[in-house]
C-alpha cells in the first residue's frame, strides 16, 4: 500500500473514532436526559421517596447532597488551600518536599471506597460520630484534598513572580504577600479547580455508603433548629445522598417505578454536574476576560 | 532570601509571618497524618485476617472459593483478584486506542475543532458520576449484550465496557498533553523528509511520547481497579471465576461493597473483607509506583 493512501486510510480512521467518541458522550447524555427528564417535576423533586409504593421522590436525598457539599466544602476549602500553600511556596525542595509530594499523589489515586472504608473505621467508630453527614463530609474531604492541594498549587504558580517579588520588596511579610497579592491573582484558577472538584464531590457515592450511611431519616423540613434529631440541618443524623440513592434503587429497589426514579434521579445529578460544569467554564472565561483585557 | 529581610521587620509582621507558617505546616500535617493512618488502620485490619483469624495467606491470594458462611468458611480471593484484573485490563484495551485516537485528532488533525468541541467533551465524560455510569451500563449495555450473546448479559464485558468510557478521559487527557508537548522540530524534521502525516504520528510521535501514553494508560487502570459501584451494577456479583466474559463474576470493590455493610465488625468475615480491601491499597502503591518509573523514564 502506498504510504499516501496508508496516509488518508488512518486519518479516517482517527476522525471516525472521534466522532464515535463525541457520540458515546452525546448518546449517554440524550439517553439520561431523554428517559430521566419528563420523570421530574416539583413533586419529585421535593417529595420523600417510597420504599414499596410508587411515586416516591428524591426530596431529602437532593437535600442531603446539597447540604454534605456544603459542609465538605467548608472544611476541604481552608486545609487544601493551607496544604497547598505551604507545597508551593513554604517546602524546600529535597527529600522531604519529595516525599510529601509522593504521599499526596498516593492519596489522590486511593479507590474511593477505600477512603470510605477508612471513614467507617476512625470516623464512624473510633471516633464516635456513627453514619452522620459529618462523618461522609470528613471522608469527602480526605478524598478531595489532593485535588485541593493540586488545584492552590496550580493557581500560585500562574501568578507572575515579579509580583510576588514586588511584595517581597515592598518588606511585607512572605504570609502577607501570599494573602494580600499571590492569592486574589490566583483566585480564578482555585475557585473554577473547586468548583469542578465540587461537582466531584456531589455524583461520589462509594466514599459515603459507609459514612453517611444508605438510610435517611424521616426529615422534618419546619424544623431548622441544628440540634434537634429531625431537623435538616443536623449534621449528625444519617443521610442518604443523591448518588447513593441512585446506586441503592438499582440494586435494591423495590417500587415498581424504581428504573424510573433511578432515572430521574441520574438525569438531576446529571444536570447538577453539568451546571457545575459550565459555571466552572463560565466564570474561568470571564475572569480571564476581566484580568487581561480582551474580548 | 525572604528570611533575612523578614529579620528586620517589626514584631508584628514576624507574628503574622508565623501565624502563616503554622497555619499551612498544620494543613499539610494533617494530610500526612490522614494518609499514614488511613495505610495503618486498613493493614492493620487487613492483616488481622492472617494474624488473629490464623486463614493462610497462600490460600487467601490462590483459594478459589469464596464461602465466608460455609462450615469452615472459605476465603479464596482468586475469583475478586481474577474479575478485577480482567475488567481493568480490558477497559484499558478497549479505552487506550479510542484515547491515543481522540489525542491525535485535538492535536495533531483538527485541533482547533479538538479545543472547541472535543476537550470539553472529555472533560464533561469525565465528570459524569459513577453511579450514572452504572446506571446507564445496567439498562443499556447488559440488555444488548444479553440479546447479543449467549448469557444474562452481565459480567466482564459489561463492567469492562462502562469502565472504558470512565477512564477514557484520563487516558485522552495525559495523551493529549504528551502530543500538545512534543517538540515541534521533531515533527517538522519528519515532513520536510517527505513523510506522510500518518508516518509522521507512527513513526515519530508514538514512539517518543511512549513512556507518557503507558503513564495515562496506567492511571487509567488504576482508576479502573478501585472504581466500586457502577462494576458492581453490572458484573452479576457472584463469586466463581467465569468461564465466559459474559458470565456473572465478582471484583474486589464489588465485594466488598456488598458485603461490608452485612458482616460484624471484629469477625473472621468482616476481616477477610479487609484484606481484599488491603490489596486494593497495595495495588494502588503498584500503580503509583509503575507511573513513577514511566515518568522518570519520560524525563530522560
Amino acid at each position: 500500500m502506498n504510504a499516501k493512501t496508508a496516509d488518508k486510510i488512518a486519518t479516517a480512521l482517527i476522525v471516525t473514532i472521534a466522532a464515535i467518541i463525541i457520540l458515546i458522550l452525546a448518546g449517554l447524555l440524550g439517553y439520561i436526559l431523554i428517559r430521566g427528564v419528563g420523570h421530574i417535576s416539583f413533586d419529585f423533586l421535593t417529595s420523600p421517596p417510597e420504599t414499596i409504593r410508587a411515586g416516591g421522590g428524591i426530596g431529602p436525598q437532593l437535600f442531603n447532597s446539597l447540604f454534605l457539599l456544603v459542609l465538605t466544602m467548608i472544611i476541604t476549602i481552608p486545609l487544601g488551600l493551607g496544604a497547598g500553600i505551604y507545597m508551593s511556596e513554604y517546602a524546600k525542595p529535597g527529600r522531604g518536599t519529595d516525599f510529601i509530594r509522593l504521599v499526596v499523589e498516593v492519596l489522590s489515586s486511593f479507590p474511593s471506597i477505600v477512603v470510605g472504608l477508612f471513614g467507617l473505621l476512625v470516623i464512624v467508630n473510633l471516633f464516635g460520630f456513627g453514619f452522620s453527614l459529618f462523618s461522609g463530609a470528613l471522608a469527602l474531604t480526605v478524598f478531595n484534598l489532593p485535588l485541593m492541594v493540586r488545584i492552590t498549587e496550580q493557581g500560585l504558580k500562574s501568578v507572575p513572580r515579579e509580583q510576588k517579588e514586588a511584595g517581597l520588596a515592598l518588606g511585607l511579610s512572605k504570609w502577607k504577600t501570599i494573602r494580600s497579592i499571590m492569592l486574589p491573582i490566583a483566585i480564578p484558577v482555585i475557585l473554577t479547580g473547586t468548583i469542578l472538584a465540587a461537582g466531584r464531590v456531589f455524583g461520589e457515592a462509594a466514599a459515603l455508603l459507609f459514612t453517611a450511611g444508605m438510610s435517611s431519616p424521616r426529615l422534618d423540613f419546619s424544623d431548622w433548629n441544628p440540634l434537634s434529631p429531625f431537623s435538616p440541618l443536623n449534621p449528625f443524623r444519617p443521610a442518604e445522598t443523591l448518588a447513593v440513592h441512585i446506586w441503592k434503587i438499582n440494586s435494591e429497589g423495590l417500587a415498581p417505578d424504581a428504573p424510573e426514579i433511578a432515572a430521574g434521579a441520574s438525569a438531576v445529578l446529571i444536570i447538577t454536574v453539568l451546571l457545575f460544569n459550565m459555571i466552572a467554564r463560565w466564570f474561568g472565561r470571564y475572569v480571564h476576560r476581566k484580568f487581561t483585557a480582551t474580548k | 532570601m525572604a528570611q533575612s529581610v523578614g529579620k528586620q521587620q517589626p514584631k508584628p509582621h514576624l507574628r503574622e509571618e508565623w501565624v502563616g507558617r503554622v497555619y499551612t505546616f498544620l494543613c499539610i500535617l494533617f494530610l500526612l497524618l490522614t494518609i499514614f493512618s488511613m495505610v495503618y488502620f486498613v493493614a492493620s485490619k487487613g492483616l488481622s485476617t492472617f494474624i488473629i483469624n490464623k486463614v493462610n495467606l497462600a490460600g487467601f491470594l490462590t483459594g478459589l472459593k469464596w464461602s465466608p458462611d460455609s462450615e469452615p468458611p472459605l476465603f479464596g480471593a482468586l475469583p475478586f483478584l481474577i474479575g478485577s484484573f480482567s475488567t481493568s485490563i480490558l477497559a484499558a484495551v478497549i479505552a487506550a486506542p479510542l484515547g491515543f485516537c481522540a489525542a491525535v485528532f485535538m492535536t495533531q488533525i483538527m485541533p482547533k475543532f479538538g479545543r472547541k468541541i472535543m476537550q470539553p467533551v472529555i472533560e464533561l465524560l469525565a465528570g459524569i458520576p459513577s453511579v450514572v455510569y452504572g446506571f446507564v451500563g445496567l439498562s443499556v449495555i447488559v440488555p444488548l449484550f444479553r440479546d447479543i450473546f449467549p448469557g444474562q448479559g452481565i459480567g466482564i464485558a459489561a463492567g469492562a465496557v462502562v469502565l472504558s468510557i470512565m477512564i477514557l478521559p484520563t487516558i485522552t487527557t495525559i495523551a493529549t498533553d504528551a502530543l500538545a508537548s512534543l517538540p515541534a522540530g521533531l515533527k517538522e524534521g519528519s515532513y520536510a523528509l517527505g513523510a506522510t502525516r500518518w508516518q509522521t504520528i507512527y513513526r515519530i510521535v508514538l514512539p517518543t511520547t511512549m513512556p507518557a501514553l503507558l503513564t495515562g494508560i496506567v492511571l487509567g487502570i488504576a482508576r479502573a481497579f478501585g472504581e466500586a459501584l457502577a462494576v458492581q451494577m453490572v458484573i452479576g456479583n457472584s463469586p466463581h471465576i467465569p468461564r465466559s466474559l459474559f458470565e456473572s463474576t465478582s471484583t474486589l470493590t464489588s465485594a466488598i461493597t456488598l458485603s461490608m455493610g452485612n458482616t460484624v465488625m471484629g469477625s473472621i468475615q468482616n476481616n477477610a473483607l479487609w484484606s481484599l480491601a488491603l490489596l486494593l491499597m497495595i495495588m494502588t502503591f503498584v500503580f503509583v509506583f509503575i507511573v513513577r518509573m514511566l515518568e522518570r523514564r519520560s524525563k530522560l
